[in-house]
């Protein structure tokens, strides 16, 4: 379980996080929504302690993330698994070689052990087989689909996902959602997943968290989000042409 | 400016706590011997002898008295090789070449938040990226010096002999006369010194980029510019210092 508690956080006099808290809880895929520049990414990163708040704390299971050097966290980081926006995958490493990466930085295990993990990891995201090219050499879907490798090789406790389908195509997209869902739900992980995506809210959103202009403006579940009245979240949901002639109709 | 000179060393600090095992830096220490001192070897010698060159046929055009004996070319050629040309000179075109490679890199590492991968996984990514950068700069340019000093010499060498200016006999004998050791260990001074400014100068550029590939463009370049003028300052206090 994630419990983060009053955060605030400004960039040069502009807030950008106003007072968020809320419960992410163990099993659970969690979703952060809210339109572009409400500081979702921002949330995640001081969540993560990339980013200080200014005000605020994040516990992990109760212990507090903000006490205490890097060697104090050393314990918590090895627990999480993070993908980025934009993969962040190693440049200068192939694909297998980035997978492998924290084995190698964190833990003893012997090449076999770690190759055989790797190549689990590659295929439960459906990537057998490329474990040799480059990420230059890779489209940017199966860049997402090798960060979530990475997120996972070390079978985190908790896993985080910065749009995870964004810029993927609507089919690659559900399966992407689906393997988080899957995952969270095998291996019992706290997960938080930033998406904008309507698909993933209504799919996998165990929980949903509404961000507009760094406030937390409602929480609830994927049932409770199409009856909701805070306009701004009404506005964000039923822009979707779909999901807006349904009400209509209903 | 002071501030910046005080993030700097906080960042200098940084390297050195919290390292990761020292296996982990071998190999990031052997490939980077290879990226920053192997590439390094051909642009030096190009630069080395042409510039050996140029400094024999000048000092030879403009010595023409004749009480001057001959020799005095290659001697000057000699002085200023190992006191300026192979330290000082080959580190402001390595300042453009290893600085700008070495803050582009980590800035696009940073803008592309794999700087920040590497600090979710508990890794101190200041001193496992950089560290390795660091020692392959201060072992690999002294060897290029040596490399650079030597070339020096010798295209002053093919410069003098071949255009007939100077007989190999003549020019050997000045660059023994009055020979003093301690300049080569001067010069490998210079280049260790050097080595550790533009490493160190152009990753905390690199390291501190913040935006988009634009912003990546002027780290590199502050990080050349900023090498440069730390290199010329601290040639001047070594001057004072060893001489
Ligand atoms: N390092 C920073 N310095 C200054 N401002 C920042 C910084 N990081 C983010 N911001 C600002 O904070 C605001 C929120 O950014 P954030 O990246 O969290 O948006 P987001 O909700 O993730 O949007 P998107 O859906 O487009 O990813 C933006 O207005 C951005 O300009
Ligand atoms: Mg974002």
């Amino acid at each position: 379980m994630i419990e983060i508690k009053n955060i605030s956080k400004s960039f040069n006099d502009r807030m950008v996080l106003d007072n968020v808290s809320g419960v992410f809880k163990k099993g659970e895929t969690s979703l952060v929504i809210g339109a572009s520049g409400t500081g979702k990414s921002v949330l995640l990163k001081c969540m993560l302690d990339l980013v200080r708040p200014e005000a605020g704390t994040t516990l992990y299971d109760g212990r507090d993330f903000y006490i205490g050097d890097e060697e104090d966290k050393k314990d918590i980081r090895r627990e999480m698994g993070v993908l980025f926006q934009g993969g962040a995958l190693f440049d200068s490493k192939t694909v297998h070689q980035n997978i492998q990466f924290p084995l190698d930085m964190l833990t003893e295990m012997g090449d076999g052990e770690k190759k055989d993990r790797v190549e689990f990891c590659l295929q439960r995201v459906g990537l057998e087989g490329t474990g040799n090219r480059m990420p230059s050499e890779i489209s940017g879907g199966m860049k997402k689909r090798v960060g979530i490798a990475r997120a996972i090789v070390m079978n985190p406790k908790y896993l985080f996902c910065d749009e995870p389908n964004s810029g993927l195509d609507p089919l690659t997209s559900i399966k992407i959602d689906e393997l988080i869902k899957e995952i969270t739900d095998e291996f019992e992980i706290t997960t938080v997943v930033i998406t904008h995506d309507m698909n993933s809210v209504l799919s996998i959103g165990d929980k949903i968290m509404f961000l507009h202009k760094g406030k937390k403006l409602w929480e609830g579940n994927s049932q409770a989000i199409m009856g909701d009245t805070v306009p701004e979240l009404e506005e964000f949901v039923f822009c979707n042409k779909a999901l807006s002639l349904m009400r209509a109709g209903k | 400016m002071l501030s910046v000179i005080g993030r700097y060393l906080i960042f200098l600090g940084k390297l050195f706590t919290r390292r990761e095992s020292l296996k982990v830096y071998w190999k990031r220490f052997i490939d980077e011997c290879i990226g920053i001192g192997v590439s390094s070897v051909f642009i030096v010698a190009i630069v080395a002898v042409f510039i050996g060159a140029v400094v024999c046929l000048q000092t030879r055009a403009n010595l023409v008295s004749p009480i001057i004996p001959i020799y005095v070319v290659s001697n000057i050629v000699r002085d200023m090789t190992l006191l300026e040309l192979s330290s000082t000179f080959m580190c402001v075109v390595l300042a453009g070449k290893v600085g700008s490679n070495i803050a582009g890199e980590l800035g696009t590492m940073k803008i592309t938040e794999q700087i920040d991968a590497l600090e979710v996984m508990g890794i101190n990514s200041a001193s496992y990226l950089v560290l390795p950068k660091l020692l392959a700069a201060v072992f690999t340019f002294p060897l290029l010096a040596i490399i650079s000093g030597f070339l020096g010499i010798f295209g002053g060498y093919l410069a003098g002999t071949l255009s007939g200016i100077i007989t190999p006999e003549d020019y050997v004998y000045g660059i023994r006369y009055s020979f003093i050791p301690f300049n080569v260990f001067i010069s490998i001074i210079k280049a260790f010194v050097f080595g550790f400014l533009i490493s160190t100068i152009s990753a905390f550029q690199g390291y501190n980029t913040r935006g988009g590939a634009l912003e990546v463009g002027q780290a590199s370049t502050s990080a050349v510019t900023n090498s440069c003028i730390a290199v010329l300052i601290a040639d001047y206090l070594l001057a004072e210092l060893l001489t």
